[in-house]
């Protein structure tokens, strides 16, 4: 079996990331602890996704510190990032669509391998024997585990949303993630697969080891699964807490409403209540 | 010891020639490609390594603007760097083949990487424009660095010496080209088996998540370079050994538009399509000549009249296959491979 990671602790310390005038992020402070499942919660353009791609390096934010087990990599490049063990996945899927599920699957281990060009040009020898370890390691503890045997040499674009988020959670898993965003990981599937993928990121921080930090709209889902939420409004951060307490919060209740659409935060709330994902 | 099974089963699902109809091609092939200098006559044996200096060539443009996703219009220039350096070797050293055409290539890798740098900031059509520019540059110290490249002369390339033979006649020079532009192409569909070519891969497609998922932009992008114009200044090198001189005029703009033109009409990022691209390119306007020639007994006044018609023939095919093929040849072989696939008597 594959041996469990140390899950990493990750330390938002007063972020801010302004575009222009607006601003994204506002003095934002946060942990999220080793081992643990944390939600990042609040309404739409509540600077969610901002936040994530202050962690994995895409924008650069003006003021604070994103620390990793105590080390700053606020000004880490993002490579150098996949390589200390941060993986996410995106709200609008980023595979390649053109690659196969495996290929997508192999590239997120790109970090960890040790082939150089001359090696690859060559194949046999080193480059075999590290493609061959890659693969029956993906089949292992990946492929099998997240039930994506059936298409693992189909191309990516012939694959429906929900099958494409379980890859994209593959790539991500192959990177060998010590914290693992997860970028509204259940957004546009059915019951059924929202249970499915519920029970693998459960199965992911129980069996791996892995810290995890997610976006999700899908409150039953939230509630069910995650030990502490963050919510978060116009960039700032208006609760904290177990996911029991955040719910009654008057200012989330208040945030969602201010959104202008109250009846879909009203079914949202009544799923978390009546439980989402059975699995969990 | 199930570890080692299992590894063996991966290696047959993961290598390059899957099926046995795959292997019984590349035999018919190799066995073409091995009685082809016995049949050939020295012009088509001419014509044969003409198409081995363009495949591989065209090859390390695929792994760049194919596989990789950036535009260069400069391999021209990359070849004329190989052809320098091994005309410039065959003078003044009497160091063999082999060694004069490694050096080409490591040279022109060199300033594949040089050249490569903008392409971090710069993408698409910039970027051909950005190796434009730098073809002009090394055409203009082709012409007046006269002490190294003999100026508007250019210079004189002695015959390879191949371990104390020196390669003279087509049939010879066939024999050392063709092996070489085999391993090069081999090692092409190599490298996509492994993490350096589906980073490759990744970046053409999205550079931006490619670095989220661990992988150096400039790093890749420059490796991408090196291998690439590594291919063009060996194809170079034995081009230099072909023609035998070297000049300022050798590898203009539009031998970089060919090979781009190549790989579109074969197959961009499909190892094949360089191959079917470049031999395509190559071989069609002869074709087409060799028609001309069996008309000209019927068509008064045909030298004047069939010469133009067989250039605008040319043409208007690369712009049929650019509309009714984006995909390029190596598309229409997939689909003939998979109609035979499902072909009754093969379930
Ligand atoms: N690259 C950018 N340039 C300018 N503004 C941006 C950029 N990225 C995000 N924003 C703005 O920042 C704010 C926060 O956006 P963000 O995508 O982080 O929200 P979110 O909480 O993820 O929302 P959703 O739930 O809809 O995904 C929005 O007002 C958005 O328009
Ligand atoms: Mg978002």
């Amino acid at each position: 079996m594959r041996a469990p990671m140390t899950p990493a602790r990750l330390e938002i310390d007063g972020l801010s990331l302004s575009f222009g005038g607006l601003k994204a992020i506002n003095d934002v402070s946060f942990d999220v602890k080793p081992g643990t499942i944390t939600a990042l919660i609040g309404p739409n353009g509540a600077g969610k996704t901002s936040m994530f791609n202050c962690i994995s390096g895409f924008y650069k934010p003006q003021h604070g510190a994103i620390r990793f087990d105590g080390e700053d990599v606020t000004r880490t490049h993002p490579p150098l990032r996949a390589k200390m063990g941060f993986a996410r996945t995106f709200q609008n899927i980023a595979l390649f669509r053109g690659m196969t599920v495996l290929d997508n699957i192999k590239l997120g281990r790109h970090a960890h391998m040790k082939t150089n060009i001359f090696q690859a040009l060559a194949y046999f020898g080193t480059a075999a024997r590290e493609e061959m370890d890659l693969r029956a390691e993906v089949e292992r503890d990946i492929i099998d585990f997240l039930e994506i045997n059936h298409i693992r040499h189909m191309p990516v674009a012939a694959l429906s949303y929900g099958l494409q988020k379980r890859v994209e959670l593959a790539r991500a898993l192959a990177m060998r993630p010590r914290i693992l965003l997860l970028d509204e990981p259940v957004a546009g599937m059915n019951r059924e697969e929202t249970e499915d993928m519920a029970r693998f990121i459960l199965d992911v921080k129980e069996e791996w080891g892995t810290t995890i930090l997610m976006v999700e709209h899908d409150m039953g889902m939230v509630m069910d699964i995650s030990d502490h939420v963050v919510v978060l409004n116009f960039g700032q951060v208006i609760a904290r807490g177990l996911p029991g307490e955040v719910q009654q919060d008057p200012n989330v209740v208040a945030a969602y409403l201010g959104s202008g659409d109250p009846a879909a935060l009203m079914k949202r709330l009544a799923a978390g209540t009546s439980g989402g994902a059975e699995a969990a | 010891m199930r570890i080692a099974t299992a590894n063996e089963t991966y290696l047959a699902d993961e290598a390059l020639l899957r099926t046995r109809t795959q292997w019984a091609w590349l035999g018919l092939f190799a066995l073409v490609l091995v009685a082809a200098p016995f049949v050939l006559n020295n012009y088509w044996l001419y014509l044969a390594c003409l198409v081995a200096i363009n495949v591989a060539s065209a090859t390390g443009l695929n792994i760049l603007t194919g596989y990789t996703g950036l535009v260069s219009l400069g391999q021209g220039a990359f070849m004329a760097v190989g052809a320098y350096t091994v005309a410039w070797l065959s003078q003044k050293t009497g160091m063999p083949f082999l060694v004069n055409i490694l050096a080409g290539g490591l040279v022109a890798a060199f300033v594949g990487i040089l050249v490569g740098i903008p392409s971090l900031r710069v993408k698409g059509l910039y970027l051909a424009i950005a190796t434009i520019g730098a073809s002009i540059i090394l055409q203009f110290v082709f012409l007046n660095w006269s002490s190294v490249t003999g100026g508007a002369r250019g210079l004189a390339v002695r015959p390879a010496n191949f371990f104390g033979t020196s390669l003279t006649t087509y049939f010879q020079l066939y024999w050392a080209f063709v092996p070489i532009t085999v391993l090069m192409v081999v090692g092409a569909a190599n490298l996509f088996r492994t993490r350096i070519g589906r980073a490759f891969i990744a970046i053409r497609d999205r550079d931006i998540s490619a670095e989220v998922l661990g992988i150096p932009l400039l790093r890749y992008k420059l490796m991408s370079f090196a291998v690439s114009s590594f291919y063009a200044g060996v194809a170079g090198g034995m081009w230099a050994y072909f023609f035998r001189a070297v000049g300022p005029e050798s590898f203009t703009i539009v031998e970089s538009i060919f090979f781009l033109a190549a790989i579109i009409v074969g197959g961009m990022g499909s190892i094949l399509g360089g191959i079917v691209g470049a031999t395509f390119m190559t071989l069609v306007p002869e074709i087409l000549r060799f028609g001309v020639e069996l008309a000209s007994p019927y068509v008064s006044n045909a030298g004047a009249l069939l010469s133009p018609i067989r250039t605008i023939a040319f043409g208007a095919l690369i712009m049929l296959f650019l509309v009714f093929e984006p995909q390029g040849i190596a598309e229409i072989i997939q689909r003939v491979r998979r109609f035979f696939h499902l072909w009754p008597f093969k379930t």
